[in-house]
């Protein structure tokens, strides 16, 4: 009884705690738009130039470079083009690089099934989804069927 | 339009990758490989990719195809060069470039094809 009332006093505290820790600072935002084929590039450069800014590893630039691409194309190729947002991050602690891919295409109606290794509706391999999730640090999906999609991704320095 | 060159030595073809190619860059690639193994009568292909920073998996399928053409025109095809953060990528997307060989540089890709400098 006491044990569980304590803990119920705790948790809002813990929670002030976290937030305030890990408060994420976003800043220098651009967005630049998914169309071409070319579009896939120059964001990959725009990316790499991020990750170089706050020295990411080479592994991890990578990394977070080819998870750009492949969500770039998906934008591009599923969701009939679109645009991405570049932020860095900080969060007092280290620094790191945020991408939203956001499209109006017809969305995904089984997210669980799209993070399948092998699982594509468009003749691919179906990596890009799954594959981009595992080269990034945080990864988020957010989708309405009919309406679009947006995909957000972080990867922080080491 | 912008096209990757292809040198022919002998019967090999020599392809050096190095520009970050768009899709479509890299389907016309894999046309004029399998094109010219063909009109060259080539047996084998190199394919050279240690200035390229980022192989994605459209990049990786393209490698893979090419790899597999190849093989049904009777030519052997091996990439070289691929650098370390690379190859860490390319297995953490889940790519495992099937059917492909690999070779550390293009002295050792050519050894691998039968052939050699000396």
């Amino acid at each position: 009884m006491y044990a569980a009332s304590a803990t119920a006093e705790l948790i809002p505290l813990i929670e002030t705690h976290l937030r305030d820790r890990y408060r994420k600072v976003r800043k220098d935002s651009v967005i630049v738009p998914l169309r071409t084929d070319e579009d896939v590039v120059h964001l990959r450069k725009h990316v790499r130039e991020r990750a170089l800014a706050i020295k990411l590893s080479l592994v991890d630039q990578t990394k977070l470079v080819t998870a750009a691409s492949e969500l770039a194309r998906n934008t591009i190729k599923y969701g009939g083009g679109g645009e991405v947002q570049l932020e860095a991050l900080d969060d007092g602690m280290r620094e790191g690089v945020a991408l939203l891919f956001v499209d109006g295409g017809p969305g995904i109606a089984d997210v669980d099934l799209a993070l399948t290794d092998g699982f594509t509706s468009g003749g691919g391999l179906g990596l890009g989804l799954s594959g981009s999730k595992r080269l990034v640090d945080e990864f988020e999906i957010d989708t309405r069927v009919g309406e679009g999609m947006a995909v957000s991704v972080a990867k922080w320095k080491r | 339009m912008e096209r990757i060159p292809i040198l022919r030595m002998g019967d090999l073809l020599l392809v050096t990758i190095q520009v970050d190619m768009h899709d479509r860059l890299a389907m016309t690639l894999q046309d004029d490989l399998t094109q010219r193994i063909v009109d060259d009568s080539a047996k084998g292909v190199l394919i050279d990719i240690s200035a390229l920073d980022l192989v994605d998996s459209f990049i990786g399928r393209m490698i893979s195809n090419t790899a597999a053409m190849a093989a049904i025109l009777d030519a052997r095809t091996v990439v070289v060069g691929m650098q370390p953060a690379v190859a860490i990528t390319l297995v953490e997307l889940g790519l495992n470039l099937v059917g492909v060989k690999t070779a550390l540089n293009v002295e050792r890709g050519m050894a691998l094809l039968g052939k050699s400098f000396r």
